[in-house]
């Protein structure tokens, strides 16, 4: 297979966080956002972490990546802590943030580790172009592609650095909804291809069941009277960890993945019916104000 | 003509208030939008940090981006045909070379038509025959030639260390949070002292020779350089930097691999900038102290009543000032191609 580039393939990694918390100064006092975060990642998984917008996804994945630190606690790679901009990891990031003064080809060439030759550097680009199918838009500018391509251009970037742990921030977000199917089966594809280990962040219920082994759900304790009072939020903690059945690619469709579904919004304070949880019962703000 | 409005703008971009205020909008408006409106957004941002009157560059950018958004298939929706049908005519070469030189005929045309009837008398406003005589009597003397030329080589040379004085402190200002702590203070208050100023001490310091005049014109040519280049590089966006750190660059490669280049537009306008103010002190330098040029064919011929001479001077002046910011702007046009 030639589009498979296996000899530049590093190997997966494990990634293991211990007590991670993190708190960002604001003017009145320091707000916690994470708060006892304790995570083994296994070499290769495919690991999700869901959880409504605000509640410190991706600045887990951050400290992960060493594009931020935590303010307790530990995050190692293999073993050994991460590093700033750790060159282990490589990060897929909720925008594409592709230089556009570069065309698509020069902004996946970012990704390759310092040192690569030029010939093999532009091969590896080349069979990258062609693993997300953008080989014909090699020459273009990122203003001259559709978001989705640009976010394709993203993840070539990112996989150029043949990373042992591949970081995703939501990078499906933006994309409409038939892009996105399509990017989840390719990330399948190329994870297939070099199975590297995968943090991916999402609030997708549906796209962490196509793509996940596990699943971790973020979120603030509930109060005593089962909402989150907002207020003095201590930091989002693992409220709910699923293991995913089934091999992929699963079927969308899937009666499991249906009731897994129903399980995991359950636990994002989703009501099945479509209301959220609590609203009925009390009139204090829900856990998730959708 | 077109210097004049270029010194209008370049005066008002020195107000540090206006240009920083400006480019801090930038970067949230950057993050909040897609790629694809990038390039517009940085327009706006430049338009915004250099200032208000400098129409020239403004609209030459614009223009530029909407031509290559077109290209690129995102023209206007609804109610585009009729626009994009005029737009074509204007884009046409000649017809642009035709509109613009239609006001400069029409003032030739009532300048003749005003100093011949005798409505003014000759003494106020000379004929154009009468400036024309003048130039060829001092081109037949020589001087003609002499003055352009060095007055051409006190701008150029003194826009060209000014500029490059300005792109590296601008650089180190904008860059470095202690060079901007240690700096721009004091750059703030030298940049506020008037231009004529400098020029007593500049002739007890340098003498009457062509120091002076150089270094004043560089001090002109470094300051819109430097306020420029300083808040460009200071509010490149932080998510490509953020990028260009995730995927390994750091010092040196990620100033030339993100920030350079996100800078390219502002300092290319920047630079036409500059070469405006240049011609703006060459003028000051060599109305006070100076034994030939321009500047000193305006003083002589003010003092010995020669009109037709001042009026030669004031359209040398601006030719040469309009045909130096038409060469900077090709250069611009093809920078922000490139970079933008």
């Amino acid at each position: 297979m030639p589009a498979t580039p296996t000899s530049t393939s590093a190997a997966a990694l494990p990634v293991e966080f211990r007590g991670v918390g993190r708190a960002f100064p604001t003017a009145s006092g320091d707000r916690p956002v994470l708060r006892g975060i304790d995570l083994v990642v296994e070499a290769g998984e495919i690991l999700a972490i869901l959880g409504p917008s605000g509640c410190g996804k991706s600045t887990l994945l951050r400290i992960a990546g060493g594009l931020d630190r935590p303010t307790s606690g530990w995050v190692t790679i293999a073993g050994s802590p991460v590093g700033d901009y750790d060159a282990r990891s490589a990060i897929g990031f909720q925008e594409p943030r592709l230089l556009p003064w570069r065309t698509v080809a020069q902004n996946v060439a970012l990704g390759l580790p310092r040192g690569t030759a030029r010939a093999a550097g532009r091969a590896h680009v080349a069979r990258l172009l062609e693993l997300v199918g953008l080989a014909e838009f090699a020459e273009h500018r990122p203003r001259e592609i559709s978001g989705g391509m640009a976010q394709r251009t993203s993840l070539a970037r990112a996989l150029a650095r043949s990373p042992h742990v591949l970081l995703l921030d939501e990078p499906f977000g933006a994309l409409d909804a038939l892009t996105r199917l399509r990017m989840q089966d390719l990330l399948l594809e190329i994870h297939a291809a070099e199975p590297t280990t995968v943090l991916l962040v999402t609030h997708d219920v549906d796209e962490a069941l196509q793509l996940a082994d596990r699943i971790v759900v973020l979120g603030t304790e509930p109060g005593p009277d089962g909402a989150a009072s907002t207020d003095a939020a201590p930091g989002a903690g693992i409220r709910q960890t699923v293991v995913v059945p089934g091999t992929r690619p699963r079927d969308r469709g899937s009666a499991e993945l249906a009731e897994l579904r129903g399980r995991l919004l359950d636990g994002l304070g989703i009501d099945r019916h479509g209301a959220a949880r609590g609203i009925q019962a009390t009139s204090t703000i829900p856990a998730f104000p959708y | 003509m077109t210097a004049d409005a270029s010194r209008g703008g370049a005066r008002t971009s020195t107000d540090p208030g206006a240009g920083r205020t400006g480019a801090e909008d930038g970067p949230a408006g950057v993050t909040s939008v897609d790629r694809q409106s990038n390039a517009p957004v940085a327009d706006g941002g430049l338009a915004v940090a250099v200032a208000g009157p400098l129409g020239v560059s403004g609209i030459d950018r614009r223009e530029a981006s909407g031509r290559r958004s077109g290209g690129a298939g995102s023209a206007g929706p609804a109610g585009a045909s009729a626009v994009s049908t005029r737009r074509r005519l204007a884009d046409r070469r000649w017809f642009r070379i035709a509109g613009g030189a239609l006001l400069p005929l029409g003032l030739l045309v009532a300048w003749q038509l005003a100093s011949t009837s005798g409505a003014v008398p000759v003494s106020m406003l000379p004929s154009p025959e009468m400036v024309w005589t003048a130039g060829v009597d001092l081109a037949e003397r020589g001087l003609l030639g002499l003055y352009v030329a060095i007055s051409t080589q006190r701008v150029f040379i003194g826009f060209a260390v000014g500029a490059a004085l300005g792109l590296v402190v601008g650089a180190v200002v904008g860059l470095s949070k202690l060079g901007d702590l240690l700096l721009s203070p004091t750059l703030g208050a030298i940049r506020a002292v008037p231009s004529l100023a400098w020029v007593p001490l500049l002739i007890l310091w340098l003498k009457i020779g062509e120091e002076s005049k150089v270094v004043l014109i560089a001090i002109g040519a470094f300051f819109p350089v430097y306020t420029v280049v300083a808040a460009a590089l200071r509010h490149v966006d932080r998510q490509l930097l953020e990028a260009g750190r995730a995927f390994g660059l750091r010092g040196v490669r990620l100033l030339s691999v993100v920030q350079l280049p996100a800078a390219v537009p502002s300092v290319v306008s920047a630079l036409r900038l500059a070469l405006a103010q240049s011609w703006l002190f060459l003028v000051a330098a060599e109305l006070i102290a100076s034994s030939m040029g321009l500047g000193f064919l305006l003083v002589d011929s003010g003092n010995n009543g020669r009109i037709d001479r001042i009026f030669l001077a004031i359209i040398l002046l601006a030719v040469l000032g309009k045909l130096s910011d038409a060469v900077v702007g090709l250069f611009e046009r093809w920078a922000v191609r490139k970079w933008a």
